[in-house]
């Protein structure tokens, strides 16, 4: 069942926290294995950033990813940087607000950003409704062990916020079709 | 105390040269120490690379010569590890000054627990005389043939810059003093720090016009100002004499400080 | 009961260092180590221990070597020029004898190169990078679970045979995060004291001196000067310091067989992958999509000293395939024990070799 999730998006996005939570959840919670990696650049916001997790029911042996079937894309310099060659059996879920291309694979679009500012005020969940709507779209990982991981990797105070953040992307992945 | 109760006797004769300052800085260091009523196995002598660092060698207590410059790194580690221990550094003008000179003000301004007796002989005497931060412009050496022109480090500003507690300044010549600041280094809490100028007949007095051991400590004697008088001196707006150096006590405080016994 | 998590390799590191009973870390940030360092931060002082930022790796390394002796264990971790700023003071704990733990989280080299990529550039310099003659012992972890089991047994090394002991791991495995099982206890062996009455630097037939810690009475002189087995300078007589140099060599060297930690897969193998490190997942990886090709693969998890026996574990091996992320240095010290033809495979730049590459390279000698 080896599965390889690729992020990316500007540096501050919280996109390698993303990736943490991600990899948390599948070995915490649904008792898989995973291998998250990712690439460091000396900015500490801004630039291109990119994170990947791997998750398998086996014990992963090689830890970088070659062929991502997952792809969560959170800027067009993300996009051309690490989005743009996805394959085409490849699904990407793409922030809508801040992402301009389409890839050539299946894609569903999530409005993270804005839903993130409009809906609930703070634009800094973006990358947790991006979350939601990635486990929603693939399964990659269970709805619940998604929703703890959340609950462990975030700030204290900042739960329920979250948590609100991981349901809206459940239901904007719910509301739209993949293309 | 006799010299029994804290040297080495097996280690004796020592490899100081005839006239040398050091034995008198190590005798009013183990004075200073004794009066403290320190136990032997509570007490850790450190020290880097040097004549002065060899003093830690001749002393019966636990003892840690190190690398050239480093003292105050190794010395920190210990304080910090096991504050209850007692630890006194020994090191010279090159040594703590030169390559060991970002330790020395990182030591100060963490204000760690220690005291450092500084023996400044203005001159790298093990290896044969080089200059060194504090060898005096025009002084000769075999790396300054034509007379250095390098201004020179103040030690003392330094530390007391770099936030030690204690902060004294003594000459070979003033036993009693140096013991009593010694002392007092050993009582403050914080980082101590104690220079004391000492000759150094073989490297340095040698090639000075010091061609007798007493030439040089008859110019501690006279060239001393008390850091009291040189005040005094500012203040009315006279300048010090020629060569003059300040000795005395410049800095006793009680800033935050590490590696303290629990 | 083991205990599971999701973790980042450096944080293995120190959690490993914390299980082994380490209460003292002294360093300065250097990237790809520094989660060591802040993790230590985070909790030594919460367990009584201490954690300091020195103001140089030097000072790091000294401050480390000054804890040690008053019986407490300790560690540092580094980088690329922080290694090798440290390598004077290595030798003094060579020379002293000093139990301490230092962490090389490789990155590419030399001089500042490239910080935040992995690299296995280090491998010689934690070997031979002070100078004079000295043996040493160097593991390297392939996984995060071997983060935390190989710091911990680095502890127990340092303490058994009072040298420093080096975790090499490299960029991949100290950044990424994956599943570790934390048991409830660890193995621990202890720094054994010195005997009173006899002389500090007097070692019996495991050529290991017992500990004289500060603060206990010993009255110990620790130079880095030759020294005689009182501890006392003793620097112009050519016996003292062979005797004593040869000794330091002989008390790790005389165990190598015994220390010796590795992985054998398919030891009937014609064609053997010797690896260390993140290129063993590669390696990992191919045997796992070949099991027909029956792939040989010797995984050193103690790289120094090394074990020439494990090259025996291969008696019909006609080629040993070194994969790693330098220019081939421990494949020139492979070489040196062996009569099978050994080739290197270089790789720099930061990127793991991919399975694809190994399988080329292999087919070749298929």
């Amino acid at each position: 069942m080896r599965h390889e999730v690729r992020f990316s998006g500007f540096g501050g996005q919280g996109i390698i926290l993303s990736a943490v939570i991600l990899g948390r959840a599948a070995v915490m919670y649904d008792g898989n294995y995973a291998v998250q990696t990712q690439v460091y650049g000396p900015e500490a916001r801004g630039g291109a950033s990119m994170s990947a997790v791997i998750i398998d029911d086996q014990p992963i042996l090689y830890p970088k990813v070659t062929n991502p079937d997952i792809f969560v894309i959170m800027s067009q310099e993300g996009f051309e940087k690490y989005g743009v060659h996805a394959g085409e059996d490849a699904v990407m879920i793409l922030d809508s607000s801040l992402v301009q291309s389409r890839p050539r694979c299946r894609y569903i679009e999530i409005p993270a950003t804005r839903e993130a500012k409009q809906t609930l005020g703070r634009d800094i969940v973006a990358n947790i409704i991006m979350l939601g709507a990635l486990v929603r779209t693939t399964g990659v990982v269970g709805e619940e062990a998604i929703e703890k991981a959340i609950l462990d990797s975030v700030p204290k105070g900042t739960e329920s916020l979250n948590l609100k953040a991981m349901k809206l992307g459940f239901e904007l992945a719910k509301k739209e079709d993949i293309t | 105390m006799t010299y029994t109760e804290w040297l080495r006797e097996d280690r004796l004769p020592h490899i100081y040269c005839a006239g040398c300052g050091n034995g008198t800085v190590i005798n009013c260091t183990l004075n200073a120490v004794d009066q403290m009523g320190w136990k032997k196995e509570e007490t850790v002598f450190v020290s880097g690379i040097g004549c002065s660092s060899r003093a830690p060698g001749y002393i019966m207590t636990d003892s840690l010569h190190t690398t050239h410059g480093r003292a105050l790194a190794f010395a920190t580690g210990i304080k910090m590890a096991s504050p209850d221990l007692n630890v006194v550094v020994f090191t010279g003008d090159g040594d703590l000054a030169a390559i060991g000179g970002n330790h020395f003000i990182h030591a100060c301004r963490r204000n760690i627990d220690l005291t450092v007796v500084c023996m400044n002989n203005q001159i790298y005497g093990m290896t044969g005389g080089q200059g060194s931060p504090t060898t005096p412009m025009g002084a000769l050496s075999t790396t300054t043939p034509y007379g250095s022109r390098e201004p020179t480090f103040d030690l003392c500003e330094l530390a007391s810059a770099a936030g030690a507690n204690f902060v004294s300044r003594w000459t070979s010549y003033h036993v009693k003093e140096l013991t009593r600041a010694i002392h007092n280094g050993l009582k403050t809490s914080g980082f101590s720090f104690i220079e004391a100028a000492v000759q150094c007949p073989t490297n340095y007095g040698r090639r000075n016009k010091f061609r007798q051991v007493m030439d040089q400590i008859e110019y501690f004697k006279t060239h001393a100002v008390l850091q009291q008088k040189a005040d005094r001196l500012r203040e009315e707006g006279k300048p010090l004499p020629e060569n003059s150096i300040v000795v005395g006590e410049f800095v006793h405080r009680n800033r935050p400080a590490m590696g303290v016994k629990r | 009961m083991t205990r599971i998590d999701f973790m980042q390799g450096n944080t293995a590191c120190a959690e490993g260092a914390l299980a082994a009973g380490c209460r003292f870390f002294g360093g300065y940030p250097i990237t790809p180590s520094t989660e060591v360092a802040e993790h230590m931060a985070v909790k030594l002082p919460k367990l009584g221990g201490v954690f300091i930022q020195m103001e140089d790796e030097i000072a790091g390394i000294a401050s480390v070597i000054g804890a040690s002796w008053t019986g407490v264990r300790s560690m540092t971790a580094t980088s690329g020029p922080g290694f090798s700023l440290m390598m004077e003071n290595l030798g003094f704990a060579v020379m002293t004898e000093t139990p301490c733990v230092v962490v090389n989280i490789q990155r590419g080299g030399p001089s500042t190169g490239q910080p935040t990529m992995s690299a296995q550039g280090d491998m010689l310099q934690c070997r031979f990078g002070s100078h004079g003659d000295y043996s040493i012992i160097a593991l390297s972890p392939a996984s995060v679970q071997e983060m935390y089991e190989l710091t911990i047994r680095a502890f127990n090394l340092a303490d058994r045979f009072r040298v420093p002991v080096f975790l090499m791991a490299d960029e991949i495995i100290g950044h990424m995060r994956e599943r570790i099982e934390i048991p409830d206890s660890v193995p621990r062996e202890e720094r054994r004291l010195l005997d009173k009455g006899t002389l500090p630097f007097h070692a019996g037939s495991d050529l290991v001196p017992g500990f004289p810690q500060f603060g206990k009475g010993y009255g110990v002189h620790v130079t880095g000067l030759t020294h005689d087995e009182r501890g006392y300078p003793c620097t112009t007589s050519p016996s003292v310091h062979e005797e004593l140099v040869k000794r330091l060599v002989a008390k790790v060297e005389s165990a190598r067989d015994e220390i010796a930690d590795y992985r054998v897969t398919n030891p009937a193998a014609e064609v053997v992958f010797i690896t260390y490190g993140s290129p063993a997942r590669t390696v990992e990886q191919l045997i796992h999509d070949h099991p027909e090709a029956k792939i040989g693969h010797l995984r050193l998890r103690l790289v120094w000293p090394f074990c020439e026996k494990a090259l025996g574990e291969f008696p019909d091996a006609r080629v040993f395939l070194v994969p790693e992320q330098n220019l081939g240095q421990m494949a020139r010290e492979i070489e040196r024990h062996t009569s099978v033809p050994v080739v290197p495979l270089p790789k720099l730049g930061g990127a793991l070799h991919t399975p694809g590459e190994l399988e080329k390279a292999m087919e070749i000698w298929r």
